[in-house]
């Protein structure tokens, strides 16, 4: 058994008063593609923030490549905070993509991508604009280095977003709802994007409407309602019939609505 | 009446010494109240309550109160506090303490107006707070906040004029001087205003200027 990627352990989110993830665990593996569904508000975005560290969980833990995130088991029990030192290196295994991409609108897309080699890392200019072209070629935008943001198409910007990611060689990344703000002739060149880098062997957690992305890329689905886990497993085990009654709904509504927006 | 060019002439040295002490105190007192707002701002954002609060105090009172009675309160005040100014310290650090209230107001409102989505991305490729608020906050808030800074700017030019109550020898103590002196009021204020004017038109070209400058960095609408 290697240790998984990423391991969630009784999750639970609190904001204020309102529960929204009520004990998660959940289990990425390695050098897999899992994917994240569940109606609007199930809390699939929390979850994967919880996971990049960018919001606490109330209780719970998660580590990362075996490595607690944030906080670690303090010895009464009561998970301990760790130094931020700590924090930032195992966080610094985590590349994230989000849905509004953002990007910083000042830089170009090189300077994106090359802004925390340049300013976290002490990587000379020169050398960290030649790493962050690299990555601008992985994602085929090389020739549009020069470019601000509000000169580039939304499925341009999300890819400059995943190069820039891409460019601190992160061992997982994360997806959230990478292509729910493009326009449909747009999200297939972000979804071969990330076609290629699962075929590179990148673990990946990825947030997604896209039902048939999820279904032929994901090596593993995992579905959420109403801030529980309602299961995981392999896309064929979870899409093949006879499929758990509450999949079926949730698919029901989402084709549904997929077919209302094509009358 | 006649409008007097020699005497304009002959209080020409005079007249520059002063506008040299407007221009002094007016940059001085803008970069001290920019750099003071500017960590009353970065203070009341990050500093907690303890922090936010009190400052917050400052700011409203100062913003609530007439700049000429907190001139006269720091002048002729301050000597019964132990806190004895010259005039031109006293007028810069009144300036820049008014100003600042301003200025951290237009900063507060700057940050806020940074899509909380760049500061994330940010933090996820290891950038901390110092790095974020340089290489991040300061750039995309600076489009936004020019045109409410210029402005601020030009107000705190036109309140140098106030420094003449405690004395300090700027533009508008010296020709008002001249003016009773040589009963020439007219002239004198006539010149003022001009002087005033034409700086304001200055700094209002320049701060356009630097829009257009900045223009490019626009955010983009998603
Ligand atoms: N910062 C927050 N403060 C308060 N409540 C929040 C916050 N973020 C999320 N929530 C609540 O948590 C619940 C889960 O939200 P979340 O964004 O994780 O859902 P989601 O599954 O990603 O939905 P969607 O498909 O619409 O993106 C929702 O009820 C939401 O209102
Ligand atoms: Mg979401």
């Amino acid at each position: 058994m290697t240790t998984p990627a990423i391991s969630v352990k009784g999750l639970i989110k609190r904001f204020g008063e309102v529960e929204v993830l009520h004990g998660i665990d959940l289990e990425i593996p390695q050098g897999q593609v899992s994917c994240m569904i569940g109606p609007s508000g199930s809390g699939k975005s929390t979850l994967l923030r919880c996971m990049a560290f960018l919001e606490e969980a109330t209780e719970g833990l998660i580590y990362i490549n075996g490595e607690p995130l944030g906080f670690a088991p303090g010895p009464q029990g009561k998970p301990v905070r760790l130094p931020a030192a700590r924090i930032r290196a195992v966080r610094s295994q985590i590349g994230m993509v989000f849905q509004q991409f953002n990007l910083w609108p000042h830089m170009t897309a090189l300077g994106n991508v090359s802004e925390a080699l340049k300013t976290v890392h002490g990587v000379r200019k020169s050398e960290a604009e030649e790493r962050a072209m690299l990555q601008l070629k992985k994602v085929g935008l090389a020739e549009r280095a020069g470019h601000y943001p509000s000169q580039l198409s939304g499925g341009q910007q999300q890819r400059v977003a995943i190069a820039r990611a891409l460019a601190l060689e992160p061992k997982i990344m994360l997806f959230d709802e990478p292509t729910s703000s493009l326009d449909p002739e747009l999200t297939g060149e972000v979804l071969n994007v990330m076609r290629s880098l699962a075929a590179d062997g990148m673990t990946m957690v990825v947030v997604s409407h896209e039902i048939g992305f999820a279904a032929s890329v994901g090596q593993q689905i995992a579905f959420l309602e109403q801030g529980r886990l309602v299961f995981a497993g392999p896309p064929r085990d979870v899409f093949n019939k006879p499929r758990h009654p509450r999949l079926d709904q949730f698919l029901d509504t989402y084709l549904d609505r997929g077919a209302a927006m094509l009358a | 009446m006649n409008f007097d060019t020699n005497l304009i002439v002959s209080i020409m040295p005079e007249l520059a010494r002063a506008f040299g002490v407007t221009l002094l105190t007016w940059g001085f007192g803008v970069i001290g109240a920019v750099i003071l707002g500017f960590m009353v701002a970065v203070g009341r954002r990050y500093g907690g309550a303890w922090l936010n609060y009190p400052l917050w105090l400052c700011v409203e009172v100062i913003r609530g109160t007439p700049f000429l009675i907190q001139l006269f309160l720091l002048y002729y005040g301050g000597p019964f506090v132990g806190i004895s100014l010259d005039p031109i310290p006293a007028g810069l650090l009144g300036l820049t303490v008014y100003g600042a209230a301003y200025f951290s107001e237009i900063f507060r409102a700057g940050f806020e107006a940074v899509p909380p989505g760049h500061v994330e991305a940010a933090e996820c490729v290891g950038l901390n707070r110092p790095q974020i608020i340089r290489r991040i906050m300061i750039p995309e808030m600076t489009m936004l906040v020019l045109p409410a800074s210029v402005n601020m700017a030009i107000i705190l030019l036109k309140e140098t004029a106030v420094l003449s109550i405690i004395t300090v020898p700027e533009l508008t103590l010296v020709i008002s001087a001249i003016g009773s002196q040589q009963y020439a009021f007219v002239e004198s204020l006539f010149l003022l205003a001009l002087f005033y004017w034409g700086l304001v038109e200055l700094s209002g070209r320049l701060g356009r200027f630097m829009e257009v400058r900045l223009s490019k960095y626009r955010f983009v609408t998603t």
